[in-house]
Parts: structure tokens; C-alpha cells; sequence
């Protein structure tokens, strides 16, 4: 594993509780007050509403037609685009921070996706489904179907979500594309952040999800 | 085939028309000798005046300010009974109480453009050097100029900074002039419908229009207002031709489909027996009342040599470079003369020009026209937007 830091986070709240999802505030605190960010898959602007409420000048891309006009009329800079194809038209160092949650593992091509973030943004906070899940490894491996979850309730066969990855995999392919991990959490079923001093496999086995604060690497 | 049966006159003189052309009865700007407009074509018009209506007040630090800006056909008439149709304005879903730019909280202000027919200067009006209606001797005119005067207009009304520029279609296009040529004066933008840049197919269509217009005997070279006539078969096909370009063809299909008008059978003639037929003539000719032949041709004009990247070399993003102005752009599915893919080329511009932008595409099968109707999600994005705008603005209740 090559993280080179992992900084624990002050003052998370666990579980669910408050009006925002706790991945949601926990991203948000990620994020320093008065800095311009981009959400890229921010669906009906949850996470940007939170954003807006701590100062921070946020914009999103957003797939859906629904997403969009639900955004557009509460009041949030929100375009629709589609993260493969329309993060190009963005230039290099437009943002502080661009975020992706939840929205990686729809990408058809994830690693272009997360190169043009850090191209976009200083920074990126990326969260996903840890598909090295105990329950998702358990349902293979006991089950033999692909794995479904309360929070991937979709059938392989109408799934968004093509590019399942663990948590595992994601700390690869940052390493490869030389992508430094500012920070990284893991979330446990029910929300809570993983313990830090817990080696690198409990949080690949126990993550339901991860969150990462990413910067650029010193280059190759 | 008669021309009675193709296309009737008018029911309004050319007379009833032309006061409304030099005289209207709305508010008018004056601009003499020591106030030019600088046009594009490097002709100084002058003198020139700007037919306008507000509606609302202006608040005490004059904060709340929204100009409305009006398509190739439209006028000053936004929200009040037409002068010369006697009809409701033509933006009644957006514009009026209860409606998203409400007269209760915003000081809304909306001029006929230069080159326009009711009541600002354009080929139809005085010429005051010759006493004669100008005609095709009037310089051409482009969006820009259009915008160039409504500013003088803003100014003249002691107003710095407009709180909102809104508009479809044309409107849009003069929205998106305001932001490039006054971004400091524009703190809100709502373009609905509308590009950076005419496409050729929409520059063919006006094109096919401005034939119409000029192939009818009674145009007389420009001439026609000489002669006391006023070339309405032209500008009536000019305008039947347009109609269809603001439809689609599902809105086309579902109010008319293969209908007959009041009969059963075809009469084996050239006579109106499809009702699409009858209401593309009802189209053109209640057109033609209202507006003038040879403003046409000089709106359209306008129009087509629209193209906002082209004043910035070309690279659109510089248009709108360090712009803090928040734009809403709206587009719609079926529109297919100003589709969405035009929309998202401007967006795509002021996301690299790191404006705050927001963009929805509204699911509609009414085509162009859309956004002149009573399309529910649009009126709630609008209201939406320009509510959140008048937070960060300081405005109450807007």
C-alpha cells in the first residue's frame, strides 16, 4: 500500500444523523471554507446545498435531466454534462476541489475521470462502494451471484454502476497514475468511520465505502 | 388560384400600423444630435428613439431592475394588452403578478429594439433627413446594436446595474451580448432558447423568409410605404415559413394532425382543407397587422450575423472572460432551431471562463415556442434562479 499519509479527521460526527448523509459531511469537511469546488455527479445537490451552508462557492455536473432542473430550482449553479465526456471542456486549475461521490464507479472510464479531477481541481475528494465489502465478498463467494446491497440495490443486468472497484484497487490505481492520498476513510455500515489504527485489510474488508482526499503527486 | 383565397389583407391599415411606428403608445426614449448610436455598419444614427414599458418600481438603491428582451417578432408589450391586437403580452407566463418576474418585487423594463416596428427607430419610421419613411436607406442593424441602445436606454433611466437581463430566442442572444459587452452592468443572465451564433441553418431559413418578402410585387424594392401598400402576402409566407421552425413536429402533429377544417373530404383544390393549413395562414396573416415588411428583413439580418466568438477571435470562453455575472441557460428537446447542443457550447464557455453557471434542459415536445408557453418546469427554474440571485443580491422577497 502506498498512502502516504492518513490523517485522522476532527470532529465526525458518526452514523447517521443531522439532515445531511454522514459521507456527505464528512466530504464537507474536507473541504476549507471560501474555496470554489466542483461537484461532479451531484445529483439533486445535497452535498452542494451542505457546501453552501459553510461558505464554499459550489458548482456540479449532473446526468440527469431531473437531477439538474431539481438543482437548478434550489438555487445551485448546476449544469448537465456527463463526467466522461464533458470534463475535458473544463480547464486545467478551475477549482479548489473537485468532488466525485458515489459517481466513480458509473464512469466508463474511471481512470481518465480521476486524471482530468486532479487536472480540474488542486484537490479531489473521491467516495465509492468498497466492493472488497465483507457482505459483497460474502454474497459471491456463499451466494455466487453478483452482489446487491441496501445501497446497490440494482441486477447486474440494469446496474449505472460498471466499474466496481475495492477499496483496494482504488489505492492502486492512485499509486499508478501518481496520485497523492491526502487523506482516506473508510465507512463501516453504518456510516462511522473505521478506526485508523486498524491495518489496511480491515478497512478493504469492513468498508462499506471509502473517502479520499487526493492531490496531485511530486510526478514520475 | 385567386390570392383571395390564399392569404387575406389585412385588417388593420398600413396607416393604423405606421402611427403606432412613430407614435406608440408606450414610453419613449429621445436621443437628438449630441446622443448618436454608433452602429456596427460605422453609421451614426441619429436622431433615433426607444419605445419602451416598465412595469413595478425601481427600489431606493435601484437593486432591483430586469430587462426583458424581446424575440424577432415580439415588442415593448411584455405584460399588457397589445395596442394593435388587442391581446395579452407576450410573455404573460413569465412576466406579471404571481409570475416568476413579478411587477411586485423587480422594476421590469422592456424596449422594442432598434430596427423594431413599434415605436423605436427602424426602416418603417421618419426619416427626419428627407421626411420620407427610411426603407431600405435605414443603415443595417446587429444585436449588438440593439444592446448598444437598450444601455443608453438603462442609462437614461439612471440605472447602473441590472439585477436581471432575460430573453429567449432573439432575447437570448441580446442577453448574451449584455453579459460580453457590459458584464459589470448584467448581474443575472436568464437566456432561454437561444445561441452564441446563428447557424447556417437558421441563417437558410431567414434567408427563405426575406425572399418571400421581397418576391411579393407589392414590396417595390423597400419602397412599398411610398405607395400606400404594404407587401403582406410576402411577409405572411416570410412569417407561415418561420411558424413551422418554432414548432416541432410532434406539437404539429398532435393539435392538427391530418385534420380537415370543416370538411370531409379533400376539395381537389388548393384551398386550406387541412387545418394545419388554416392556421399557418391564420399565422401569417395576423402577422402581418401587426408588423412591418421591411423591419423583418433587418431583424432577421441581425439575427444571422450573431455570433458573439467571432468578436473574440473566434474562442467563445473569451466572451465571457472573468465574468462575475450568474447565468441560468435554458434549453429545450424539441426546439430544433436553437437545439441544446447550441446551449452546451455556451456552457461549456463560461464553465472555462469559470462563471457560475447553471444549465437545464426542459423535456417538451412544443418545439422553439416553448418557452413562450405555460411549460411548468421552466417557469419553476426561472423563478428559482432569479429568487437565488436576488439573495445574493440583497433583494427582498424576490
Amino acid at each position: 500500500m502506498s498512502v502516504q499519509e492518513v490523517l485522522p479527521l476532527g470532529g465526525v460526527a458518526t452514523g447517521q444523523s443531522g439532515d445531511f448523509r454522514t459521507d456527505h459531511r464528512l466530504v464537507a469537511e474536507m473541504v476549507k471554507p471560501g474555496s470554489k469546488v466542483l461537484d461532479v455527479g451531484c445529483g439533486e445537490g445535497d452535498l452542494l446545498q451542505l457546501l453552501e451552508t459553510r461558505g464554499i462557492d459550489g458548482r456540479g455536473i449532473e446526468l440527469s435531466r431531473e437531477g439538474v432542473n431539481r438543482c437548478v430550482a434550489k438555487g445551485l449553479a448546476v449544469v448537465q454534462g456527463d463526467a466522461d465526456t464533458d470534463l475535458v471542456n473544463y480547464p486545467d486549475d478551475a477549482f479548489d476541489y473537485v468532488i466525485l461521490s458515489q459517481t466513480l464507479q458509473a464512469t466508463r472510464q474511471p481512470r481518465v475521470v480521476l486524471e482530468n479531477l486532479l487536472r480540474i481541481g488542486r484537490r479531489a475528494i473521491v467516495s465509492f462502494p468498497n466492493f472488497g465489502f465483507w457482505k459483497m465478498r460474502l454474497q459471491l463467494l456463499i451466494g455466487g451471484h453478483m452482489p446487491r446491497t441496501e445501497n446497490l440495490p440494482a441486477t447486474w443486468y440494469d446496474t449505472a454502476n460498471i466499474h466496481f472497484c475495492t477499496i483496494k484497487d482504488f489505492v492502486e490505481l492512485c499509486d499508478e497514475i501518481n496520485v497523492k492520498m491526502e487523506r482516506a476513510i473508510a465507512l463501516d455500515l453504518y456510516g462511522r468511520p473505521i478506526p485508523l489504527n486498524l491495518p489496511w485489510w480491515v478497512w478493504n474488508m469492513f468498508g462499506e465505502q471509502g473517502v479520499f482526499l487526493l492531490s496531485r503527486g511530486g510526478g514520475k | 388560384m385567386g390570392d383571395v383565397k390564399s392569404i387575406p389583407s389585412p385588417a388593420i391599415s398600413a396607416d393604423e400600423r405606421s402611427h403606432e411606428v412613430d407614435h406608440p403608445s408606450s414610453q419613449v426614449a429621445h436621443f437628438g444630435a449630441e446622443q448618436p448610436l454608433r452602429l456596427d455598419c460605422g453609421v451614426d444614427l441619429t436622431p433615433f428613439q426607444i419605445a419602451y414599458q416598465t412595469y413595478g418600481e425601481l427600489n431606493a438603491d435601484r437593486s432591483n431592475a430586469v430587462l426583458i428582451c424581446h424575440a424577432l417578432t415580439g415588442d415593448q408589450h411584455v405584460a399588457n394588452v397589445h395596442p394593435v391586437t388587442g391581446k395579452p403580452g407576450w410573455w404573460e407566463t413569465l412576466v406579471g403578478p404571481g409570475r416568476p418576474i413579478d411587477p411586485k418585487h423587480y422594476f421590469i423594463i422592456c424596449s422594442n429594439v432598434i430596427g423594431g416596428c413599434m415605436g423605436s427607430t427602424g426602416p418603417a419610421s421618419i426619416n427626419p433627413a428627407t421626411g420620407k419613411v427610411w426603407g431600405l436607406e435605414f443603415p443595417v442593424i446587429t444585436i449588438p446594436d440593439m444592446v448598444r441602445a437598450q444601455a443608453m436606454l438603462i442609462d437614461r433611466l439612471g440605472i447602473d446595474t441590472l439585477f436581471a437581463v432575460v430573453g429567449g430566442s432573439m432575447g437570448g442572444m441580446q442577453v448574451l451580448q449584455w453579459t460580453a459587452a457590459y458584464p459589470a452592468r448584467v448581474f443575472s443572465a436568464l437566456a432561454i432558447a437561444c445561441a452564441t451564433r446563428h447557424s447556417a441553418q437558421n441563417i437558410a431559413f431567414h434567408e427563405l423568409g426575406r425572399q418571400a418578402v421581397m418576391a411579393d410585387p407589392d414590396w417595390h424594392g423597400g419602397g412599398y410605404a411610398d405607395q400606400g401598400i404594404h407587401p403582406h402576402r410576402g411577409l405572411a409566407v416570410a412569417r407561415m415559413a418561420a411558424h413551422i421552425t418554432y414548432l416541432s413536429d410532434a406539437a404539429l402533429h398532435r393539435k392538427f394532425g391530418r385534420r380537415m377544417q370543416d370538411r370531409e373530404l379533400p376539395t381537389f383544390s388548393f384551398d386550406a382543407d387541412f387545418q394545419v393549413e388554416s392556421y399557418l395562414r391564420y399565422q401569417g396573416s395576423s402577422f402581418v397587422e401587426r408588423f412591418d415588411a421591411n423591419s423583418y428583413l433587418y431583424l432577421t439580418r441581425a439575427m444571422d450575423y450573431f455570433d458573439i466568438a467571432a468578436d473574440h477571435g473566434g474562442v467563445l470562453a473569451k466572451a465571457f472572460a472573468e465574468i462575475k455575472t450568474r447565468f441560468c441557460v435554458v434549453s429545450f428537446t424539441s426546439d430544433w432551431l436553437f437545439p441544446t447542443s447550441e446551449s452546451r457550447a455556451l456552457v461549456h464557455a463560461l464553465n472555462a471562463s469559470s462563471a457560475r453557471v447553471s444549465f437545464a434542459e426542459i423535456e417538451t415536445d412544443r418545439g422553439h415556442d416553448a418557452f413562450l408557453l405555460d411549460v411548468p418546469e421552466f417557469l419553476d427554474i426561472s423563478r428559482a434562479f432569479l429568487q437565488s440571485a436576488g439573495k445574493a443580491r440583497g433583494l427582498k422577497d424576490g
